[in-house]
Protein backbone atom coordinates (compact mmCIF):
# COMPACT_ATOMS: atom_id res chain seq x y z
CA UNK A 1 0.00 0.00 0.00
CA UNK A 2 1.51 3.48 -1.08
CA UNK A 3 1.95 5.39 2.37
CA UNK A 4 0.99 8.20 1.00
CA UNK A 5 -2.79 7.70 -0.54
CA UNK A 6 -5.71 9.51 1.15
CA UNK A 7 -8.59 9.79 -0.46
CA UNK A 8 -10.83 13.07 -0.20
CA UNK A 9 -14.53 13.16 -1.84
CA UNK A 10 -17.22 16.19 -1.54
CA UNK A 11 -20.93 15.31 -1.49
CA UNK A 12 -23.78 17.36 -0.88
CA UNK A 13 -25.39 16.85 2.26
CA UNK A 14 -28.71 17.01 0.90
CA UNK A 15 -30.60 16.89 -2.28
CA UNK A 16 -34.10 16.91 -3.66
CA UNK A 17 -35.09 14.30 -5.40
CA UNK A 18 -34.06 13.43 -8.86
CA UNK A 19 -31.50 15.90 -8.25
CA UNK A 20 -28.17 16.10 -10.26
CA UNK A 21 -25.40 17.04 -7.68
CA UNK A 22 -21.93 17.62 -8.97
CA UNK A 23 -19.24 14.98 -6.95
CA UNK A 24 -15.44 15.85 -6.79
CA UNK A 25 -12.91 13.00 -5.60
CA UNK A 26 -9.51 13.15 -5.28
CA UNK A 27 -6.99 10.76 -3.91
CA UNK A 28 -3.32 11.50 -2.91
CA UNK A 29 -1.06 9.14 -5.14
CA UNK A 30 2.39 9.33 -6.38
CA UNK A 31 1.22 7.91 -9.83
CA UNK A 32 3.93 6.79 -11.19
CA UNK A 33 4.07 6.55 -14.55
CA UNK A 34 6.27 3.46 -15.20
CA UNK A 35 8.71 5.35 -17.92
CA UNK A 36 10.62 7.06 -15.99
CA UNK A 37 14.23 6.35 -15.02
CA UNK A 38 15.82 7.24 -11.58
CA UNK A 39 19.72 8.96 -11.27
CA UNK A 40 21.08 5.50 -12.18
CA UNK A 41 19.06 4.99 -15.35
CA UNK A 42 17.31 2.28 -14.23
CA UNK A 43 13.09 2.21 -14.83
CA UNK A 44 10.92 3.17 -11.65
CA UNK A 45 8.58 0.89 -11.49
CA UNK A 46 5.13 1.72 -12.28
CA UNK A 47 3.04 2.73 -9.59
CA UNK A 48 -0.45 4.29 -10.10
CA UNK A 49 -4.12 3.89 -9.20
CA UNK A 50 -5.71 2.25 -12.25
CA UNK A 51 -9.26 2.38 -11.61
CA UNK A 52 -11.73 4.42 -9.83
CA UNK A 53 -15.53 3.83 -9.05
CA UNK A 54 -18.23 5.03 -7.35
CA UNK A 55 -21.88 3.62 -6.23
CA UNK A 56 -24.78 4.97 -5.28
CA UNK A 57 -26.48 2.16 -2.75
CA UNK A 58 -25.06 -0.72 -4.91
CA UNK A 59 -26.09 0.88 -8.29
CA UNK A 60 -22.91 2.00 -10.16
CA UNK A 61 -22.34 5.54 -11.14
CA UNK A 62 -18.99 6.15 -12.80
CA UNK A 63 -16.09 3.24 -13.97
CA UNK A 64 -12.79 4.85 -14.54
CA UNK A 65 -10.03 3.22 -16.16
CA UNK A 66 -6.79 4.91 -15.65
CA UNK A 67 -3.95 4.81 -17.54
CA UNK A 68 -0.14 6.31 -16.53
CA UNK A 69 -0.65 9.78 -18.53
CA UNK A 70 -3.12 10.83 -15.70
CA UNK A 71 -0.63 12.87 -13.39
CA UNK A 72 -0.46 13.12 -9.67
CA UNK A 73 -2.92 12.94 -7.07
CA UNK A 74 -6.04 12.64 -9.53
CA UNK A 75 -9.40 14.32 -9.26
CA UNK A 76 -12.55 13.46 -10.82
CA UNK A 77 -15.62 15.53 -10.80
CA UNK A 78 -18.93 14.30 -12.31
CA UNK A 79 -22.35 15.01 -11.78
CA UNK A 80 -25.15 11.86 -10.38
CA UNK A 81 -28.86 11.51 -10.38
CA UNK A 82 -29.92 11.02 -6.94
CA UNK A 83 -33.91 9.78 -6.62
CA UNK A 84 -33.39 8.36 -2.72
CA UNK A 85 -31.17 8.96 0.30
CA UNK A 86 -28.26 6.71 0.31
CA UNK A 87 -24.77 6.08 0.60
CA UNK A 88 -22.25 6.66 -2.02
CA UNK A 89 -19.13 4.36 -2.30
CA UNK A 90 -16.00 5.36 -3.89
CA UNK A 91 -13.15 3.37 -4.77
CA UNK A 92 -9.73 3.57 -6.10
CA UNK A 93 -7.86 0.40 -6.97
CA UNK A 94 -3.76 0.49 -7.20
CA UNK A 95 -1.63 -1.31 -9.16
CA UNK A 96 -0.14 -2.89 -5.68
CA UNK A 97 -3.16 -4.51 -5.05
CA UNK A 98 -4.55 -1.91 -2.62
CA UNK A 99 -8.21 -1.02 -2.19
CA UNK A 100 -9.29 2.31 -1.16
CA UNK A 101 -12.32 3.49 -0.50
CA UNK A 102 -14.65 5.81 1.09
CA UNK A 103 -18.49 6.74 1.41
CA UNK A 104 -20.50 9.58 2.08
CA UNK A 105 -24.34 9.98 2.75
CA UNK A 106 -26.52 11.85 0.95
CA UNK A 107 -30.10 12.57 2.50
CA UNK A 108 -33.38 13.36 0.12
CA UNK A 109 -35.62 15.60 1.52
CA UNK B 1 19.42 52.45 -41.76
CA UNK B 2 20.09 53.56 -38.07
CA UNK B 3 17.45 56.31 -37.75
CA UNK B 4 14.70 53.68 -39.27
CA UNK B 5 15.76 50.94 -37.11
CA UNK B 6 15.14 53.45 -34.04
CA UNK B 7 11.83 55.00 -35.68
CA UNK B 8 10.88 50.77 -35.58
CA UNK B 9 12.34 49.75 -31.64
CA UNK B 10 10.06 53.45 -30.75
CA UNK B 11 7.28 51.90 -32.37
CA UNK B 12 7.47 48.50 -30.95
CA UNK B 13 7.93 50.35 -27.82
CA UNK B 14 5.04 52.19 -28.18
CA UNK B 15 2.90 49.16 -29.21
CA UNK B 16 3.99 47.11 -26.13
CA UNK B 17 2.93 49.97 -23.74
CA UNK B 18 -0.25 50.19 -25.71
CA UNK B 19 -0.93 46.61 -25.19
CA UNK B 20 0.38 46.49 -21.57
CA UNK B 21 -1.77 49.36 -20.81
CA UNK B 22 -5.02 47.24 -22.05
CA UNK B 23 -4.34 44.64 -19.84
CA UNK B 24 -2.50 46.63 -17.26
CA UNK B 25 -5.02 46.28 -14.56
CA UNK B 26 -5.12 43.95 -11.73
CA UNK B 27 -8.70 42.31 -12.28
CA UNK B 28 -12.09 43.18 -10.48
CA UNK B 29 -13.05 40.37 -8.18
CA UNK B 30 -13.43 38.79 -4.81
CA UNK B 31 -12.71 35.95 -3.00
CA UNK B 32 -14.50 33.27 -0.90
CA UNK B 33 -13.31 30.30 -0.37
CA UNK B 34 -15.16 27.44 0.84
CA UNK B 35 -13.81 25.69 3.21
CA UNK B 36 -14.82 22.61 5.39
CA UNK B 37 -15.88 25.15 8.25
CA UNK B 38 -18.27 27.04 5.45
CA UNK B 39 -17.77 30.23 3.30
CA UNK B 40 -14.64 33.06 3.96
CA UNK B 41 -14.15 36.30 3.14
CA UNK B 42 -10.73 36.89 1.81
CA UNK B 43 -9.23 40.57 1.34
CA UNK B 44 -7.22 40.98 -1.49
CA UNK B 45 -7.92 45.01 -2.02
CA UNK B 46 -7.68 47.30 1.00
CA UNK B 47 -6.06 51.09 0.79
CA UNK B 48 -2.12 50.80 1.20
CA UNK B 49 -0.49 50.89 4.93
CA UNK B 50 0.63 54.43 6.21
CA UNK B 51 4.33 54.11 5.09
CA UNK B 52 3.24 52.95 1.25
CA UNK B 53 0.39 54.96 0.30
CA UNK B 54 2.00 57.90 -1.33
CA UNK B 55 3.60 54.80 -3.71
CA UNK B 56 0.96 52.53 -3.96
CA UNK B 57 -2.88 54.14 -2.92
CA UNK B 58 -4.24 50.42 -3.39
CA UNK B 59 -2.97 46.71 -2.55
CA UNK B 60 -3.67 44.66 -4.25
CA UNK B 61 -2.97 40.10 -3.47
CA UNK B 62 -1.27 38.88 -6.79
CA UNK B 63 -4.17 36.75 -6.84
CA UNK B 64 -6.01 39.59 -9.05
CA UNK B 65 -3.32 39.02 -11.39
CA UNK B 66 -3.66 35.52 -12.45
CA UNK B 67 -6.40 33.86 -14.93
CA UNK B 68 -10.09 33.32 -14.20
CA UNK B 69 -9.07 29.25 -13.77
CA UNK B 70 -6.10 29.77 -11.56
CA UNK B 71 -8.10 32.31 -9.34
CA UNK B 72 -11.09 29.97 -9.67
CA UNK B 73 -8.82 26.92 -7.85
CA UNK B 74 -8.29 29.30 -4.71
CA UNK B 75 -12.22 29.75 -4.24
CA UNK B 76 -12.76 26.14 -2.67
CA UNK B 77 -10.10 24.27 -0.70
CA UNK B 78 -11.14 20.74 -2.52
CA UNK B 79 -10.06 22.30 -5.53
CA UNK B 80 -6.77 24.27 -4.12
CA UNK B 81 -4.02 21.63 -5.12
CA UNK B 82 -2.20 23.36 -1.88
CA UNK B 83 -4.48 21.49 0.80
CA UNK B 84 -2.67 17.99 -0.22
CA UNK B 85 0.47 19.31 0.73
CA UNK B 86 -1.17 20.88 4.16
CA UNK B 87 -2.22 17.73 5.17
CA UNK B 88 0.93 15.84 4.56
CA UNK B 89 1.80 19.00 7.31
CA UNK B 90 -0.45 17.64 9.42
CA UNK B 91 0.26 14.07 9.04
CA UNK B 92 4.41 14.99 10.20
CA UNK B 93 2.48 17.37 12.74
CA UNK B 94 1.35 14.37 14.58
CA UNK B 95 4.62 11.85 13.91
CA UNK B 96 6.95 11.12 16.99
CA UNK B 97 9.88 11.53 15.20
CA UNK B 98 11.89 13.21 17.99
CA UNK B 99 14.60 11.66 19.74
CA UNK B 100 13.01 11.50 22.90
CA UNK B 101 9.70 10.38 20.44
CA UNK B 102 7.88 14.11 20.42
CA UNK B 103 5.69 15.19 18.50
CA UNK B 104 3.98 18.78 17.30
CA UNK B 105 1.18 17.98 18.62
CA UNK B 106 2.86 16.28 21.81
CA UNK B 107 3.58 20.14 22.94
CA UNK B 108 1.22 22.39 20.85
CA UNK B 109 -1.81 20.20 20.70
CA UNK B 110 -3.66 20.70 17.25
CA UNK B 111 -2.22 22.65 15.01
CA UNK B 112 -4.89 25.80 15.68
CA UNK B 113 -2.73 26.51 18.19
CA UNK B 114 -0.40 28.39 15.39
CA UNK B 115 -3.36 30.60 14.31
CA UNK B 116 -2.55 34.37 14.09
CA UNK B 117 1.01 33.65 14.04
CA UNK B 118 1.48 34.29 9.87
CA UNK B 119 -0.16 37.16 10.55
CA UNK B 120 2.21 38.79 12.40
CA UNK B 121 5.65 36.83 11.35
CA UNK B 122 8.60 37.99 10.58
CA UNK B 123 8.67 39.42 13.88
CA UNK B 124 11.48 39.45 15.96
CA UNK B 125 11.59 37.39 19.21
CA UNK B 126 11.26 38.91 22.57
CA UNK B 127 14.25 36.92 24.03
CA UNK B 128 16.79 36.32 21.07
CA UNK B 129 16.06 40.34 19.46
CA UNK B 130 16.43 37.91 16.71
CA UNK B 131 14.36 38.08 13.67
CA UNK B 132 12.25 35.31 13.10
CA UNK B 133 9.89 33.70 9.72
CA UNK B 134 7.93 30.66 10.71
CA UNK B 135 10.73 28.67 9.29
CA UNK B 136 12.88 29.38 12.09
CA UNK B 137 10.65 28.88 14.43
CA UNK B 138 9.75 25.54 13.15
CA UNK B 139 13.64 24.67 12.92
CA UNK B 140 14.10 25.79 16.62
CA UNK B 141 11.48 23.19 17.40
CA UNK B 142 13.06 20.76 15.78
CA UNK B 143 16.40 21.26 16.84
CA UNK B 144 16.02 22.12 20.47
CA UNK B 145 13.06 20.35 21.37
CA UNK B 146 13.10 17.69 19.34
CA UNK B 147 17.15 16.71 18.83
CA UNK B 148 17.01 16.62 15.44
CA UNK B 149 19.05 18.03 12.58
CA UNK B 150 17.53 20.90 10.82
CA UNK B 151 15.03 20.79 8.16
CA UNK B 152 16.40 22.19 4.53
CA UNK B 153 14.28 26.14 4.64
CA UNK B 154 12.87 25.09 1.67
CA UNK B 155 12.94 21.80 1.91
CA UNK B 156 9.11 19.61 1.39
CA UNK B 157 8.89 18.59 4.96
CA UNK B 158 9.56 22.63 5.66
CA UNK B 159 7.22 23.81 3.01
CA UNK B 160 4.25 21.33 4.11
CA UNK B 161 4.40 22.55 7.95
CA UNK B 162 4.61 26.13 6.41
CA UNK B 163 1.40 25.41 4.57
CA UNK B 164 -0.15 23.86 7.65
CA UNK B 165 0.57 26.83 9.86
CA UNK B 166 -0.77 29.59 7.82
CA UNK B 167 -3.66 28.34 7.16
CA UNK B 168 -4.21 28.59 10.37
CA UNK B 169 -4.05 31.91 9.93
CA UNK B 170 -6.76 32.28 6.93
CA UNK B 171 -8.57 35.30 6.62
CA UNK B 172 -6.66 37.00 9.61
CA UNK B 173 -5.38 40.67 8.26
CA UNK B 174 -1.56 40.95 7.60
CA UNK B 175 0.22 42.98 10.75
CA UNK B 176 3.58 42.59 11.05
CA UNK B 177 5.51 45.34 13.31
CA UNK B 178 7.03 47.27 11.93
CA UNK B 179 8.16 49.74 15.11
CA UNK B 180 10.24 49.37 18.12
CA UNK B 181 13.07 46.03 18.15
CA UNK B 182 11.88 45.48 14.19
CA UNK B 183 12.84 49.19 12.88
CA UNK B 184 16.39 48.19 11.92
CA UNK B 185 15.22 44.79 10.12
CA UNK B 186 12.95 47.08 8.28
CA UNK B 187 14.89 49.60 7.08
CA UNK B 188 16.93 47.09 6.13
CA UNK B 189 14.82 44.98 4.32
CA UNK B 190 13.24 48.44 2.97
CA UNK B 191 16.88 49.32 1.35
CA UNK B 192 17.10 45.89 -0.39
CA UNK B 193 13.88 45.94 -1.67
CA UNK B 194 15.27 49.35 -3.93
CA UNK B 195 18.58 48.43 -4.33
CA UNK B 196 19.53 46.92 -8.03
CA UNK B 197 20.81 43.47 -7.98
CA UNK B 198 22.29 41.48 -10.83
CA UNK B 199 23.89 41.47 -14.31
CA UNK B 200 19.95 43.33 -15.23
CA UNK B 201 20.28 45.59 -12.51
CA UNK B 202 16.91 44.97 -11.22
CA UNK B 203 15.28 46.26 -7.75
CA UNK B 204 12.52 44.73 -6.31
CA UNK B 205 10.70 48.18 -6.73
CA UNK B 206 11.60 48.25 -10.42
CA UNK B 207 9.04 45.38 -11.76
CA UNK B 208 6.52 45.39 -8.43
CA UNK B 209 6.04 49.11 -8.04
CA UNK B 210 7.18 51.06 -11.12
CA UNK B 211 5.56 48.54 -13.46
CA UNK B 212 3.20 46.78 -11.41
CA UNK B 213 0.79 45.64 -14.09
CA UNK B 214 2.30 45.78 -17.14
CA UNK B 215 3.35 42.27 -18.49
CA UNK B 216 7.28 41.51 -18.68
CA UNK B 217 7.10 38.87 -21.78
CA UNK B 218 4.15 36.87 -20.76
CA UNK B 219 3.96 37.66 -17.09
CA UNK B 220 1.63 39.85 -15.46
CA UNK B 221 3.44 41.50 -12.47
CA UNK B 222 1.56 41.82 -9.68
CA UNK B 223 3.05 43.88 -6.63
CA UNK B 224 4.46 41.79 -5.42
CA UNK B 225 2.69 40.65 -2.04
CA UNK B 226 3.31 37.76 -0.44
CA UNK B 227 0.09 37.96 1.65
CA UNK B 228 -0.98 34.52 -0.74
CA UNK B 229 2.43 32.96 0.43
CA UNK B 230 3.12 30.02 0.59
CA UNK B 231 1.30 29.15 -2.04
CA UNK B 232 0.82 26.51 -5.01
CA UNK B 233 2.34 27.25 -7.63
CA UNK B 234 1.09 25.29 -11.31
CA UNK B 235 4.35 25.43 -13.03
CA UNK B 236 6.35 23.50 -10.01
CA UNK B 237 2.97 21.36 -9.15
CA UNK B 238 4.15 22.11 -5.48
CA UNK B 239 4.28 24.90 -2.94
CA UNK B 240 6.29 27.90 -3.17
CA UNK B 241 7.50 29.74 0.33
CA UNK B 242 8.37 33.73 0.30
CA UNK B 243 12.07 32.64 0.80
CA UNK B 244 12.15 30.42 -2.02
CA UNK B 245 10.16 32.94 -4.03
CA UNK B 246 12.74 35.78 -3.26
CA UNK B 247 15.71 33.45 -4.19
CA UNK B 248 13.99 33.13 -7.59
CA UNK B 249 13.46 36.58 -8.20
CA UNK B 250 17.17 37.77 -7.16
CA UNK B 251 18.10 34.88 -9.64
CA UNK B 252 16.32 36.16 -12.74
CA UNK B 253 18.09 39.49 -12.32
CA UNK B 254 21.29 37.26 -13.01
CA UNK B 255 22.58 37.91 -9.63
CA UNK B 256 23.92 35.70 -7.17
CA UNK B 257 21.32 35.66 -4.62
CA UNK B 258 21.62 35.28 -0.84
CA UNK B 259 20.58 31.79 0.55
CA UNK B 260 16.68 31.27 1.70
CA UNK B 261 16.48 31.93 5.36
CA UNK B 262 19.46 34.60 5.46
CA UNK B 263 19.39 37.05 7.25
CA UNK B 264 19.25 39.62 4.17
CA UNK B 265 15.79 37.67 3.12
CA UNK B 266 14.34 37.41 6.48
CA UNK B 267 14.57 41.15 6.52
CA UNK B 268 13.15 41.83 2.96
CA UNK B 269 10.16 39.22 4.11
CA UNK B 270 9.29 41.33 7.14
CA UNK B 271 10.00 44.94 4.46
CA UNK B 272 7.64 43.09 1.83
CA UNK B 273 4.86 41.49 4.40
CA UNK B 274 4.72 45.14 5.37
CA UNK B 275 3.53 46.40 2.47
CA UNK B 276 0.77 43.76 2.70
CA UNK B 277 -0.59 44.93 5.94
CA UNK B 278 -4.14 45.30 5.68
CA UNK B 279 -5.00 42.20 3.20
CA UNK B 280 -5.93 38.72 4.68
CA UNK B 281 -3.73 36.24 5.22
CA UNK B 282 -4.65 33.50 2.26
CA UNK B 283 -2.82 30.81 3.99
CA UNK B 284 -2.51 28.82 0.83
CA UNK B 285 -3.04 31.14 -2.55
CA UNK B 286 -3.08 29.04 -5.92
CA UNK B 287 -0.40 31.08 -8.74
CA UNK B 288 0.93 29.82 -11.68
Amino acid sequence: MADDAKPRVRVPKTASAGEIVTIKSLISHKMESGQRKNADGTLIPRSIINRFTCDLNGVNVIDIAIDPAVSTNPYFEFDARVDASGTFTFTWYDDDGSVYTDTAEITVG
Amino acid sequence: MRSHIATLAASAALGLALTGAAVADPVEDSLTVITEDGELEIVTRTAAPDHLKDVLPTIYSGWHYREDETRALQRDDFDNPGMVFADRGHDNWNAEIGTGGESCASCHGGPESMKGLRAVTPRVDAKTGKLMIIEDYVNACVTERMGLEAWGVTGDKMKDMLALISLQSRGETVNVAIDGPAAPFWEKGKEMYYTRYGQLEMSCANCHEDNTGQMIRADHLSQGQISGMPVYRLKDAGVVSAQQRFVGCVRDTRAETFKAGSDEFKALELYVASRGNGLSVEGLGVRH
